[in-house]
């Protein structure tokens, strides 16, 4: 019997201590790398039948009417280039065809310069193997429905976490501990993205904010678990007559659903990390931030959520304050 | 009768996912599966079918529905300027635009693509197979059509253009005799004066989609022939009884530039008489002649439209997702499932035969749905196979404790469902919300990737409650009884040692007192 409550100060540090180097990282200008859909611009991908110098395909960009333009060089010889916005396909007249759009002409000049594009399969293709363009009208609204969504998944849960323990004393406390727990992990996966983009230029996407909504899911779906035991535990004593500590309930419950958390993170952990070693690369950056969730999902229901739970049953704040005041008193 | 029940709903959950397995099985099995094995391919047995998809009572899908990073193809967002026609009903006005391309879509026999209307101002359509400059020119072109006249001064002269920049009026009848000053007129649209006083222009609004063809003239050249609508008609009879008298030239304006004849000059026909409904345009080429005969069919944007976002994904680079996801995917389940029954032994066998029904039986809903798989979908996927393994390490950890209390074995099964079943209720609702609003996210902007893994999130959570709670209860019960039942250390090694040693004392262990088992 692992007496978890009783060692909360020690976890609250070590959160903290997990929270703060992605914390810095995120305050510090630059904090998160934005992907086009966040703030318009052109990415795409591209192959080449001959080797190509990233730094002479920059300056080639440069030359081209492109500065700035971020290359990357993947394993497979692809290169993933971002830049301002390029026009993808001009309007096209009544009649006729169209006249060759901005990403037609970028397609020749480079060929003209580096040699022949090549598609998915190495033939011949005169054309990019990805392009997308996202204009500023159409980013500035997924910015804002970003935030939103995650507001909204928040706000939702913690009503329906609130509702579902009505019938334990203080239901809201319940709920509010469950989005601590919520925020620690979003905060903790926002500074690994912001460490990440640093050192690796990771950019934040949509299918970031879905690997966000994901995580705020299941981490609510680990401390429900814990909780719900609790709500049993607290049920029991109540009917028997036996008055018990919250504390002790939470304790109690903790080492009864330690058996069952770690194995469902371990299973989700294993198919993620089958996922990342032998998936496409398109989606391996997701899945990674999926993993980092998952793990903090996990360590926040035990040692945030359920300790927050104790804390503010047991005064730990007042306390801290009160003691606070009788030190500066005895001086 | 517990015996009866739990018999037929084994034969129910068997029957499922050997349908499952019939609608799901690929048709080139040697792609993502091993190929020393020899799998069955598209083989029938009578009515029952493997590898062929699913064909019942008309409902049919061979495949599954892939995204577009799966299968390439061009997604276009298309925003409505509405600058210079700031008044009009925005709203129609897309959902006419939306009519609009999905008829030209369709005109142009594009397989299964997606229109759809995002936000307040903009459309998304999604385009498998072409690139963004076809689909552009196939579905993008607004196609106003406008009935033109030579520009006048109050003096009746024709205004023409000078290759200067300024304008020279001339008699009409001087023009009239020199094609080549009627190529430099300055063209307005055609009004006429309404029976209610209103001036109106006689455009490609009024005309009756419906009568649009080509037809060929007796030497073989196409004549593209346009009728009116009865409002359209009234207009178009004031305008060329004007013109026809003496006859001048009408032109045909497509998005404010002139249609061009087949000789490379302005498209204007003298109008030798009045038209009342039916009109026809001759001297184009045939390309030229069935564009503009496709155009018109299928109607013009009412407000211009602008591409504001695109995304254009190369077909090979999607067929190499797609092999490589279900490969990973498959290895994932296999590895969970070696891990359950490693850890649970016993139950941990059912849990694995329960997943192989969840695999099955979520695919089948996918395919059958049809749900748009994306490269995150698949992704989501394998996550709710980790789910629904969690319900049932939920319930083995309670049967676990139940038995290691001195519970008779299906006293421990029963409890260990019911006691699971709040916290798996509870935890995946608030998966399910999450999803929901993951959803309405996508939606807002059309983004197929999200939606679709929401969707199969979502589904795949909804089956799992019902493997969880149904399947592998089916498959113990089915158990309880046969001698397997009475070696309890297949349930784990703990379990048959602490119903060894009777659990004494109150909070021993941290377990709260219990009542003896009636």
């Amino acid at each position: 019997m692992i007496d978890f409550v009783g060692k909360r100060p020690w976890f609250y540090l070590v959160s903290f201590l997990i929270i703060l180097p992605g914390l810095i990282s995120l305050l510090l200008p630059d904090g998160l790398r934005e992907g086009i859909e966040f703030s318009s611009g052109t990415t795409f991908s591209a192959r080449f039948a001959q080797p190509v110098d990233e730094e002479e395909l920059r300056s080639a960009l440069a030359d081209l009417g492109h500065p700035g333009s971020r290359i990357q060089k993947t394993s497979d010889g692809r290169f993933l280039v971002r830049t301002d916005l390029l026009e993808g396909a001009s309007q096209a007249p009544p009649f006729g065809p169209a006249p060759p759009s901005e990403r037609e002409e970028l397609e020749s000049q480079l060929q003209a310069r580096f040699g022949q594009l090549l598609d998915g399969e190495g033939n011949p293709s005169n054309r990019f193997l990805e392009f997308s363009s996202v204009s500023p009208s159409v980013s500035s609204d997924i910015e804002r429905n970003a935030a939103l969504a995650v507001l909204a998944a928040s706000v939702a849960i913690l009503v329906y976490i609130t509702i579902s323990f009505a019938t334990v004393p203080r239901p809201i406390r319940y709920g509010a501990s469950a989005i601590l727990a919520l925020a620690h992990d979003v905060v903790v996966v926002l500074g690994a993205a912001s460490i990440l983009g640093r050192l690796f230029e990771f950019e934040i996407d949509t299918l970031f904010i879905t690997a966000m909504l994901t995580i705020v899911g299941f981490s609510v779906h680990d401390s429900i678990v814990v909780f719900d035991r609790v709500r049993e535990n607290v049920r029991r004593a109540e009917s028997a007559g036996v008055r018990v500590r919250l504390a002790d309930a939470v304790n109690a419950s903790l080492n009864q659903t330690l058996g069952r958390s770690l194995n469902t993170s371990i299973t989700v952990v294993l198919t993620l990390i089958a996922l990342i070693l032998l998936g496409g690369a398109t989606i391996r950056d997701f899945l990674v931030i999926m993993l980092i969730g998952l793990v903090s999902g996990t360590y926040s229901s035990i040692f945030v959520a359920s300790q927050m739970l104790v804390s503010w049953d047991e005064g730990d704040l007042p306390r801290l304050f009160r003691r606070g005041e009788e030190a500066t008193e005895a001086v | 009768m517990r015996e009866r029940s739990t018999r037929i709903i084994f034969a129910f959950v068997v029957l499922l996912t050997a349908f499952s397995v019939c609608v799901v099985w690929p048709s080139d099995p040697d792609r993502y599966l091993p190929n020393f094995i020899p799998w069955p391919r598209e083989e029938c047995l009578g009515p029952i079918c493997i590898g062929k998809g699913i064909d019942l009572f008309g409902y049919e899908r061979r495949e599954m529905l892939l995204g577009l990073d799966l299968r390439g193809g061009t997604r276009l967002v298309l925003e409505a300027d509405i600058s210079a026609q700031p008044d009009v009903n925005l709203d129609e006005a897309l959902d006419t635009a939306v009519d609009v391309v999905e008829r030209r879509v369709n005109a142009f026999g594009v397989a299964e693509s997606i229109t759809e209307r995002v936000g307040a101002n903009r459309i998304s359509v999604q385009l498998p197979g072409i690139s963004s400059e076809e689909a552009i020119e196939k579905i993008g072109r607004t196609a106003q059509l406008q009935l033109m006249e030579m520009a006048r001064d109050q003096n009746g002269n024709v205004l023409l253009k000078q290759q200067d920049g300024s304008t020279q009026a001339l008699p009409l009848e001087q023009v009239l005799s020199n094609r080549a000053l009627i190529d430099s007129a300055q063209f307005v649209p055609v009004t006429v004066i309404d029976e209610q006083g209103v001036q109106r222009e006689v455009s490609g609004a009024y005309l009756d989609r419906g009568e649009i063809f080509i037809s060929k003239s007796v030497v073989g050249l196409p004549i593209v022939q346009f009728g009116m609508n009865s409002e359209g008609a009234k207009l178009l009879e004031q305008a060329t009884t004007r013109l026809s008298n003496p006859p001048q030239p009408m032109a045909f304006f497509l998005d404010g530039k002139p249609i061009p004849g087949s000789d490379g000059r302005i498209l204007a026909p003298l109008v030798q008489s009045k038209i009342s409904d039916k009109g026809e345009i001759t001297g184009l080429t045939l390309g030229d002649a069935q564009t503009l005969s496709t155009l018109l069919r299928t109607g013009a944007f009412p407000v211009p439209l602008r591409v504001v976002q695109q995304e254009d994904v190369d077909a090979t680079l999607g067929d190499q997702a797609v092999t490589r996801s279900v490969e990973a995917g498959l290895i994932a389940i296999f590895v969970v499932m070696a891990f359950m029954i490693s850890y649970y032994r016993l139950p941990g066998v059912l849990a694995a035969a329960a997943l192989f029904v969840y695999v099955s039986v979520t695919l089948a809903v996918y395919k059958m749905w049809p749900v748009t798989i994306t490269s995150a979908g698949m992704a989501a996927f394998v996550l709710s196979v980790g789910m629904a393994v969690d319900a049932n390490i939920l319930i083995f950890e309670r049967m676990k404790e139940e038995l290691r209390l001195g519970r008779s074995l299906v006293g421990a099964i029963d409890a260990g469902f019911a006691r699971a079943w709040t916290s798996i209720r509870d935890s995946n609702i608030s998966t399910l919300i999450t999803c929901v609003i993951l959803y309405w996210f996508g939606d807002q902007f059309g983004a197929s990737l999200v939606k679709g893994f929401a969707l199969t999130l979502a589904l795949g959570v909804g089956v799992s409650m019902f493997s969880a709670i149904i399947v592998t209860r089916t498959f113990l019960h089915t158990l309880v009884g046969t001698t397997v039942m009475r070696h309890l250390w297949l349930f784990g090694s703990d379990v048959a040692d602490a119903r060894l040693a009777p659990a004494g004392g109150a909070l021993a262990g941290g377990q709260t007192p219990r009542s003896p088992e009636p």
